[in-house]
Order: structure tokens, then sequence, then C-alpha cells
């Protein structure tokens, strides 16, 4: 079973085998507010941890998110890019 | 950790706020409310839908006594102060010796005397000012023991009025002194939403009780700090030290509306011979909206650049808009690049997103002028 580890900036990721799901906090996206923006990483993308991995903004800021480990990101949830309100109740993935 | 304790002033509706679970933050050296539970993308649409209710008892209440009184601002502002008719509200800003903008605030001729709001961040500062320049002929005098607050949106006059019937027939930028919810005070048919609606001034002692009689009125809702500046961006606002500062002159950031036909003529305020000379020549760099093309915002700070890729002008107030339901911001671009629909580019962490010169307001101004 996957166990979920938590970084300094609110990120969290879940390790299983060789792929890693990266996501932000329930605390993280509720000190945010209200989300309308967010952008991932191109699939395919080479992260080295500590690398700035995606944007999450709200209506008055924009937050970094970067990456605790390193790899190449295989998969996004795009549905929150497409719908950033959506994004309380889901966390966005990179495997 | 209390607001005290760091060393932040309070309004007298901060116990209010907590009561209503606001998150509080520090603005202008006073503890804040951002946003109520109900968060920042709701409090802007209902404010837009029905009435939001604005604590804005941090701005500077000022009055000025003397005979004098018009005469003298004037040497300190651009605008009309002779001609402002008694029970009316004018914009106006305070400029320096090179035609820049110190402050932005509101003048009322309140018959007896002036009542000036100044803005929470300068007013130490405004009141030094006017101290230094008009006194003793003219009293100054900070109306420090009162609260300010704000009912914007279209139900805000129907709300206003079931509270305080001697309100009715006031226009945009009329001012009377009345009673709310039986409470004295004076209030003015102003905001800085782009929405109908009123500035309310009362004894600090009275100021929960008129707050809790607005928030009991079906429509209103409390709106934090945070909806304040997403409304007036869509408005077209200028926030002092964003989009108007001391680098910028009313010329340039498009105030000259303010500026009556006598002022312009006459001079006899700070900085008027680069005012006129902007205002015969055209300034070198002017305030725009910049409407991003894709989904990104493009915030305060970034670099405006033409589509060839040449540098012409910053961003100095920007973020989403939830009632336009995109990215908006305002900025100055040089002249040549100020018309609407001129394409630009915002570097927005590194990447050049297409964007455009956008005429403002975002969201249109619903004043009730007549």
């Amino acid at each position: 079973m996957a166990d979920r580890k938590f970084s300094k900036d609110h990120e969290w990721v879940e390790v299983a085998g060789d792929t890693a799901t990266v996501g932000i906090t329930d605390y993280a996206q509720g000190q945010l507010g209200d989300v309308v923006f967010v952008e991932l990483p191109t699939v395919g993308k080479k992260l080295a941890k500590g690398d700035n991995a995606a944007v999450v903004e709200s209506v008055k800021a924009a937050s970094e998110v970067y990456t605790p480990v390193t790899g190449d990101v295989t998969e996004v949830n795009q549905a929150i890019v497409d719908d950033p309100k959506a994004s309380d109740e889901t966390k966005y993935e990179a495997r | 950790m209390s607001a005290v304790e760091t060393g932040l002033a309070r309004t007298p509706l901060h116990d209010l706020h907590l009561e209503l679970g606001a998150r509080m933050v520090p603005f202008a050296g006073y503890s804040m409310p951002v946003q109520y539970p109900a968060g920042v993308l709701k409090e802007h649409q209902h404010t837009r839908m029905a009435a939001g209710l604005f604590d804005v008892s941090h701005m500077g209440q000022v009055r000025l006594d003397g005979a004098q009184a018009a005469a003298a601002l004037e040497t300190l502002v651009p605008v009309d102060v002779l001609g402002l008719p008694a029970g009316r509200q004018r914009y106006a800003v305070f400029t320096n010796d090179a035609g820049g903008i110190l402050d932005d605030l509101m003048i009322v001729n309140a018959g007896d005397h002036l009542f000036l709001v100044v803005n929470a961040a300068c007013k130490a500062q405004d009141l030094a000012h006017l101290r230094a320049r008009l006194e003793p002929a003219v009293t100054v005098t900070e109306l420090a023991d009162r609260a300010l607050l704000a009912l914007q949106g279209p139900a805000a006059a129907e709300v206003f009025l079931r509270l305080a019937p001697a309100a009715a027939g006031m226009k945009f930028m009329d001012f009377r002194t009345l009673e709310v919810a039986g409470i004295p005070g004076f209030a003015s048919r102003s905001g800085y939403t782009g929405e109908d609606g009123f500035e309310i001034s009362v004894p600090a002692a009275r100021a929960v009780e008129l707050a809790r009689a607005l928030l009991a009125e079906p429509e209103v809702a409390p709106i934090g700090l945070g909806a304040r500046d997403s409304l007036r961006l869509e408005a077209g606002l200028c926030l002092y030290g964003h989009d108007i500062d001391r680098t910028t002159t009313p010329v340039e950031a498009g105030l000259l509306w303010s500026i009556s036909k006598r002022r312009r003529q006459e001079g006899g305020f700070p900085g008027d011979e680069r005012v006129r000379l902007q205002i015969a020549h055209g300034p070198s760099r002017k305030r725009v909206g910049i409407k991003p093309e894709g989904k990104a915002p493009a915030r305060e700070g970034t670099d405006i650049l033409t589509v060839g890729g040449e540098l012409i002008g910053k961003i100095t107030s920007g973020g989403y808009g939830p009632s336009v339901g995109g990215p908006v911001a305002m900025g100055y671009v040089t002249a040549a690049n100020a018309k609407a629909d001129t394409p630009v580019r915002a570097m927005v962490r590194g990447q050049a997103l297409p964007a455009r010169v956008a005429a403002l307001p975002f969201a249109p101004h619903r004043y009730h002028r007549s």
C-alpha cells in the first residue's frame, strides 16, 4: 500500500512502484480559497526534486507547486485545468 | 495571535468580523477581513447581484473648516472645489511638484465645511500635507472616532432607502446628513465597485449597530478586501500605490476627466506645468486595460511587450475577474500602443502570453446618475 508523505510546502506524494502521485494538501487548497486557474506540466516533462511543477491561482494570488520527487510526468489531471473550481474536491496528480 | 499583539490597528467592526468568520489580514496597518466563509468569488458575485457590505473604516475621514477652505484646498488638488455645490462629492488627487499623485481622495462640500475621505495607507502623510499647507487659516480635523461602511450593488439603494428614507432622491455623488436605522450620520451615493451604492459614516460607537442592521436585511452579505479588489479592478478603478503613485500624473493615469477646464487653464496646483504640457502634447504613456487572451492571469509587475518583443510597459493591477469570467488587468503602455485592441504580450513565468489592450471598465458601471 502506498503511504502518503508531506513536504514543508503543503505538497503530498504517494509512491507505488516507480510511479509517484503528487498533489497539494486539503489545507493548502483551503488556504488558497477559490481556485480560478491551474497550469500543469506537459506530459513527458522531466522534473527534478524542488522544481516548479505547477501553478494554482486564486482570485488574489498565484501559488507555485513544487515537486518533492524527481521524475518524468506521465499523466496530469486535466479535469481541474478545464474546471479549476472543481479542484477543491479533487486533487491534481502527476505520476 | 491577536491584532494588538502584532501591532495592527482595529476598526470598530473588528470583533464583528471575527464573529462572522472572517479571515483577517494586515492591510495599511489595520487588521482587516480579506474574506468571510463565502469566499472571494461568491462575495464578488453577490455584490454585483444583490448588496455587499464593506468595512472601510480604516480609511481617513477629515474635516476642513474655514471661510477659505475651498480656495486653500485648490492649491493642493487639480479639481474644481470652489464650484463644488453643497451636497455634492468629487473625486480628486493630491499632486506633487512633478505632477505625480500623492493620493486619491473624495472631496465633499458638506455645506459649512469640506469633508474628505483619503486612503488608509496615506492617511498620516495626507494629514501632515494638509496641516503643513493649510493651517492655521483652515482648521484640519481628523474624524478619528468615526466608522465608514460601504453598501454596494444593484439592491443597495432599496436596502438603504428602507433604513434611511431621507436618502430618497439621492443621485450618484450626492451627499446628505441623515439617519440610518435611527443612527445619525452622513452618506454619499458612491463607491469603489462600479455598482450603485452608498458610503456611510457614523460614530464609531454606533458602527456595529449599523452593520448588524444592514446585515439583517435579506439582500446584504459581508464582503472582504479580496472581493473589494476584484470588484474595483473589473470597474477599472485605480488603487493607490499600484495603478497610481508619485511617478504617475493624472494625465498618464487617464484621470483628466477629474480636472475641470478652469483648473487646466489656470493651474495653481502642484505640478500644473507638467500636467499642462502633457495635456498639450499627450503623455508618453497611458493607463489601459489589458485582457489576456488565455486563462492565465497576468498580475502586477508583469512586463508588457509588443508582439515583436519590445518592452512597452508593465501591469500595475491584475488578477481574475469573476464577473468577466477570466483574467483582467490594468497597466501602463507607451502612448503609441495604447489603442484598444492593440495586440500585446504579457510575460508570465517566462512565457510571452497573448493579450490585448482593452477599454476600461471590464464590467460596465451602473451608477445611479438620474
